[in-house]
């Protein structure tokens, strides 16, 4: 297993083997990710019932969910590849780390604008403080700062590991910041109606959101994959395999 | 003396000698407070209602304020090459850094901040949880911040890219302790949020030297 | 003088040293070493790499491949040691100009413990006499690089590791910093340094010259 890990480690660590190896996932990513959507909203919307409380605009959560979690998760994502090229240096976890925040940024904006639309008929207005809007704007801010960041410093290579520290403590702070906002929040308004985070959801509601949050991590994972590749070939353009590539 | 001690005292000699280093912070904390009454409504009894807040917002911007010369002088001159080659902790570095630029900013706001209280007609109960808050929450704005004057020492205009990088970071002192002065005002017990402001101070002072450190390096790697 | 350059073993190799700086390689498979009594200047034209040696040499910068050895050991296995038994002065002076010249070397060598005194004898030494307790602000910048070239007089350190010390400096400062240079090397010290300037008449004179290694790199 150790021996399994370390050899995967390795070749994650090299650019061409990635590069040959994602060539091959790609069709298939986008065709699973077009599938899962396909599905995931034909049951989502056609299927599911409407909820007894909010009526058919619920079903915003198809989209609005899956994008909030990703938004979380790309985030520790980067924080993690970051990590990795701050300790050992390998290139690539730099790369994956500055394509991660600007997609994270987007499904994180992605949330917003579907929280706000959801909220329009549910409270009647665009806007309300609700914690987890609110824990949501926070992160769009800490994605804003990590990408200035990133592309405010002299070098390159510095961009990437400034990022990659402020990426570090964005995450120890995440938790602080969505304890402390829930508290808050709590203690503001006490009875407002929660969007989501009911009791139990019907299975016909629950299936199709399950499907489309697998559906987004896989569309995700595309948009991570082409989005390297093209800092691979950009990094990597003076070497010998890459020119091969380009003159075919 | 270690490199470490004599930091400490020569940035401490040096704010005395460039008063206008901490003045200048001090007096946009005092316009800033002087803003809400003239922008939203001088009524006493809505101010002492948004006091708490309206101090403790002031207080961190003019914090910000003062965080980004933390470290750039000391990049441009020379004296953090002067520190790494020393090859003393970076560690205790950062450490001592945020203690000085909390002497430096921190103290005076909590010192001043019973002046704001007055004009703002801050509720007389509040005023032992106003300067408690701001006692135990403004290292951990000093700590946090020193993470980002770090970060942005070597960027031209590094001012405003700073406080979009720790402004995010400060939203939960801002809420623990803007609570904590506001329940003080209406009577009510605020242990818990001092308690809470305590615990992140504790956090940040192990773990955000870490940080600064690491983001040191950066401005010497060339 | 109480301290003997001497007393200290000086042995600072670098093995099969390679730096690449935005994909150019600066130096590659470079051998040196720096013994009690040598005195080594880097040359080569602008951009060869010289100040980057410099500050791998002292230990600034871990961005290297190769080795890097001090008493035989890797340079960062004990780098408190080597910090303590070098002294680096780059470009920048780090002197502040809100500070007194007294002010400024009580913190250049605060990492050494320094009797007051011999701070003023050091001023003294590097004719700031009179200057000690004006801002820096006031005095002229050959005269700010002195303060901080002062630290050359008192901090016990054998190995010398400068980056174009003479920028600046006037005539006097120059012959100045010439003898103390000279003075170290035979009193058994070791200084690395980069500088345009002739050093022709020290005795233990080496030089390594970058830009000719990048040339036989280019041919073989």
């Amino acid at each position: 297993m150790w021996q399994w890990l370390k050899q995967l480690y390795h070749r994650l660590g090299s650019p061409k083997w990635f590069y040959e190896i994602t060539e091959k996932w790609i069709p298939w990513l986008a065709v699973l990710s077009a599938l899962g959507c396909v599905a995931g909203l034909v049951l989502g919307l056609a299927y599911a019932p409407a909820d007894y409380l909010q009526g058919n605009s619920f079903r915003i959560i198809y989209i609005h969910v899956p994008a909030a979690i990703l938004a979380q998760s790309a985030f520790m994502m980067m924080a993690v590849a970051g990590a990795v090229y701050l300790i050992w240096k390998m290139k690539m976890a730099a790369w994956v780390a500055k394509v991660v925040a600007p997609i994270g940024a987007s499904f994180c904006l992605i949330a917003l604008f579907t929280g706000a639309i959801w909220g329009k008929p549910t409270w009647g207005t665009w806007w309300v403080w609700d914690a987890r809007l609110t824990s949501m704007l926070l992160l769009l801010f800490l994605y804003f700062g990590v990408i200035a960041l990133q592309q405010a410093m002299d070098s390159e290579e510095s961009g990437y590991k400034a990022g990659a520290i402020l990426a570090l403590v964005g995450l120890v702070n995440i938790p602080i910041i969505k304890y402390s906002v829930e508290w808050w929040n709590t203690l503001h308004q006490p009875a407002t109606l929660k969007l989501t985070e009911k009791p139990s959801m019907h299975p016909d509601m629950l299936i199709p959101l399950l499907i489309m949050i697998v559906t987004t991590y896989l569309f995700f994972a595309l948009l991570v994959i082409l989005r390297t590749r093209n800092e691979i070939l950009w990094h990597e353009r003076k070497r010998q395999w890459v020119k091969e590539i380009l003159e075919n | 003396m270690s490199l470490v001690t004599a930091t400490v005292k020569r940035d401490l000699l040096l704010a005395a000698r460039n008063p206008g280093e901490w003045l200048n912070p001090l007096m946009f904390f005092l316009m800033v407070a002087a803003l809400f009454p003239l922008a939203v409504d001088p009524d006493p009894k809505f101010l002492s209602k948004i006091a708490g807040g309206v101090i403790w917002v002031a207080a961190l911007l003019s914090t910000l304020l003062s965080l980004d010369a933390l470290y750039k002088a000391d990049v441009e001159d020379g004296s953090l090459e002067q520190w790494l080659a020393s090859g003393e902790s970076l560690y205790a570095m950062s450490l001592g850094k945020a203690l000085v630029h909390w002497c430096i900013s921190g103290l005076p706001l909590t010192i001043m901040a019973p002046v704001l209280g007055l004009m703002l007609s801050l509720p007389q109960d509040a005023y032992a949880a106003l300067l408690l808050s701001l006692l135990v929450g403004t290292p951990v704005l000093s700590l946090l911040g020193a993470v980002g004057a770090a970060l942005t020492a070597g960027v031209r205009s590094g001012g405003l890219l700073l406080s979009l990088l720790i402004l995010p970071l400060y939203i939960p002192v801002l809420i623990f302790a803007a609570s904590a002065v506001y329940h003080a005002g209406i009577g009510m017990d605020y242990n818990g949020q001092i308690g809470f402001l305590g615990a992140l101070l504790a956090l940040a002072a192990c773990l955000t030297p870490f940080a600064s450190a690491a983001a040191l390096k950066l401005n010497l790697s060339r | 003088m109480s301290f003997a350059p001497d007393q200290i073993k000086i042995d600072l190799e670098a093995r099969q040293l390679c730096c690449e700086r935005d994909d150019r390689i600066l130096f590659d498979q470079l051998d040196l070493r720096v013994e009690n009594g040598d005195l080594l200047q880097l040359a080569g034209p602008n951009g060869a790499g010289k100040t980057t040696l410099l500050r791998l040499l002292a230990g600034l910068n871990r961005d290297y491949d190769g080795e890097l050895l001090w008493h035989g050991q890797p340079l960062y296995d004990d780098f408190s040691s080597y910090a303590a038994q070098r002294l680096y002065q780059g470009h920048l002076a780090a002197v502040k100009k809100a500070l007194t010249p007294i002010e400024n070397l009580r913190w250049l060598v605060s990492q050494w413990s320094v009797d007051d005194a011999r701070l003023w004898q050091a001023l003294d030494e590097v004719e700031l006499a009179g200057y000690e307790e004006t801002p820096c602000q006031q005095l002229s910048a050959g005269q700010q690089r002195r303060v901080a070239l002062a630290r050359l007089c008192i901090a016990p350190a054998a190995l010398w590791i400068l980056d174009e010390p003479f920028t600046a400096l006037d005539k006097s400062g120059v012959a100045w910093l010439e003898k103390r240079i000279q003075k170290h090397v035979e009193a058994g010290g070791a200084v690395i340094i980069t500088s345009h300037h002739a050093l022709e008449n020290i005795a233990s004179l080496k030089q390594l010259d970058l830009g000719q290694l990048a040339m036989n790199r280019g041919q073989a």
